[in-house]
């Protein structure tokens, strides 16, 4: 049983594309306020599991509970598992902030409007509300003076701001990240991550798959080291970064640091 | 040339013109708000909501709209149950018999369109609105139709040209549409060039006026594509 305070419980999740087995048996247990980094080489996996969480990628196997809530699963025609109740899967979803690599938001719309959109008609907020809310939140990603900008008229490091600031409009209890500054300049990487710290420092609930090490060192609470689909290390950082049991995590360590 | 027979005949060109203008603009209208949900379900994941409209498309697209006009004028007609029908009254007139078959034509083409600016969407953004709690409908009403329109415009002013231009059919069926209004004309004057030359102008102004209204729009939607100005 979860206990009251689990953010989210995913038990056993494996992910097949074709004969590639991608995913092959991952647990995780977030409790309310943990920061867990997931790291590993490119093609791990880690990716495919945050994306697993909230159904944009559909497990093959596996249990999924958000809140305390399991989402209720079914056999789909091509073999993955797909929510049977699409109206749990929507309200869940509304829980459950996303953010992506390629920030994703909506091109003809201002930010202003990309923030409001969906607490005004998923949430059905009221506009003045929704905008008063949108205000706070575009002020605190540093994106307030622009907010009747387009996003094509950003950077990609205030693209992101902002996309985590529609993420946050929805008041999620846990926050996803899929590699939220591998599709940026590096010159515009800190302004995300100082976003995503102060977001730590609040207590936010968040799961970050991430390559920036040193980033996932300073917040995570824990780390997990994904190698071929399988959790390969886990735990708190200190032991993750500084005394690695696995061979391989040791060797992915040293040769990003 | 005959300036004076241009002079004498070129209100009754006009008046063509504007039958011409109607033409275009019903057709326009209802065949777009019908290309939506055809557009829609042309776009759906499941096969037997797409076969349906893939036929009709399939037979629009492939076949010459002046057929299509004879068949809904000369066609139709043929089945008593329609003559007898409360719409036969419509269905008599060759006015009603362009319109059907100019909205059953362009709203293929601009389903097809739609269907392809809905393909089009860059799938990150389909899949921002899921992650945001959206029900398919909202997302499609609020999201993707409105960005759908925007990569629209362009091609669907090209679609109106080209109806603009092909409802010189009309004419066909008895219709004084501009080029049935320049052939009766002539029929009576003998002076082809001078009437045939006058309407071409004609269809070129309002040519001229579509691609304006399309420009204006195109610019008005996708504000969004155009850099800060300093």
């Amino acid at each position: 049983m979860a206990n009251s305070d689990t953010a989210i419980k995913l038990t056993n999740i494996h992910k097949t594309f074709g004969t590639l087995e991608v995913l092959k048996g991952i647990d995780l247990e977030a409790n309310d306020g943990d920061v867990i980094s997931i790291i590993g080489s490119s093609g791990s996996g880690k990716s495919t599991f945050l994306r697993c969480i909230n159904l944009l990628e559909q497990p093959t196997e596996g249990e999924i509970t958000i809140t305390g809530e399991p989402l209720e699963l079914k056999r789909g025609k091509h073999g993955d598992l797909e929510a049977s109740n699409q109206k749990q899967l929507t309200l869940m979803r509304e829980r459950v902030g996303f953010v992506f690599q390629n920030f994703n938001l909506w091109p003809h719309m201002t930010l202003i409007e990309n923030v409001i959109e969906a607490p005004v008609h998923v949430l059905k907020r009221s506009r003045k509300e929704a905008i008063e809310q949108a205000d706070i939140l575009l002020k605190k990603v540093g994106l307030y003076e622009r907010k009747d900008f387009y996003p094509g008229q950003l950077s990609g490091g205030q693209q992101q701001r902002v996309a985590i600031a529609r993420a946050l409009a929805m008041d999620p209890q846990v926050l996803l990240f899929d590699e939220p500054t591998s599709a940026l300049d590096p010159e515009l990487v800190g302004e995300v991550l100082s976003v995503m710290r102060d977001l730590a420092a609040e207590g936010r609930t968040m799961l970050i798959v991430t390559h920036e090490m040193a980033f996932a060192k300073e917040v995570s609470s824990k780390v997990m080291f994904l190698h071929q689909g399988q959790v390969e290390e886990f735990g708190p950082p200190e032991q993750v970064f500084g005394d690695p049991k696995s061979e391989r995590c040791k060797e992915f360590i040293s040769s990003v640091f | 040339m005959d300036f004076e027979v241009i002079v004498e005949y070129f209100p009754r060109l006009l008046e063509g013109a504007w039958t011409t203008i109607q033409l275009v603009l019903v057709s326009g209208i209802v065949g777009s708000l019908m290309a939506v949900p055809i557009g829609l379900a042309r776009h759906s994941g499941v096969f037997w909501i797409r076969a349906l409209p893939y036929c009709y498309i399939f037979f629009f697209r492939g076949t010459p709209l002046l057929v299509q006009i004879f068949l809904v004028y000369y066609g139709v007609s043929q089945f008593e149950a329609v003559r007898e029908s409360m719409f036969w009254p419509y269905l008599r007139e060759p006015y009603w018999c362009a319109i059907i078959a100019f909205c059953l034509n362009t709203s293929a083409y601009t389903a097809e369109i739609l269907r392809g600016a809905l393909a089009a969407i860059p799938k990150g953004e389909v899949e921002a609105s899921k992650v945001l709690g959206m029900r398919k409908s909202l997302m499609y009403r609020r999201v993707l139709l409105p960005r759908a329109f925007g990569m629209i415009v362009p091609a669907y002013g090209n679609e109106i040209i080209l109806m603009l231009k092909g409802s010189a059919l009309a004419s066909t069926i008895t219709l004084l549409d501009l080029t049935g209004m320049a052939r009766t004309i002539i029929a009576r004057t003998y002076t082809p060039i001078e009437i045939f030359l006058s309407a071409g102008v004609i269809y070129l102004a309002l040519s001229m006026l579509v691609i304006w209204v399309f420009r204006w729009v195109e610019r008005r939607h996708n504000e969004y594509l155009r850099p800060i100005e300093n």
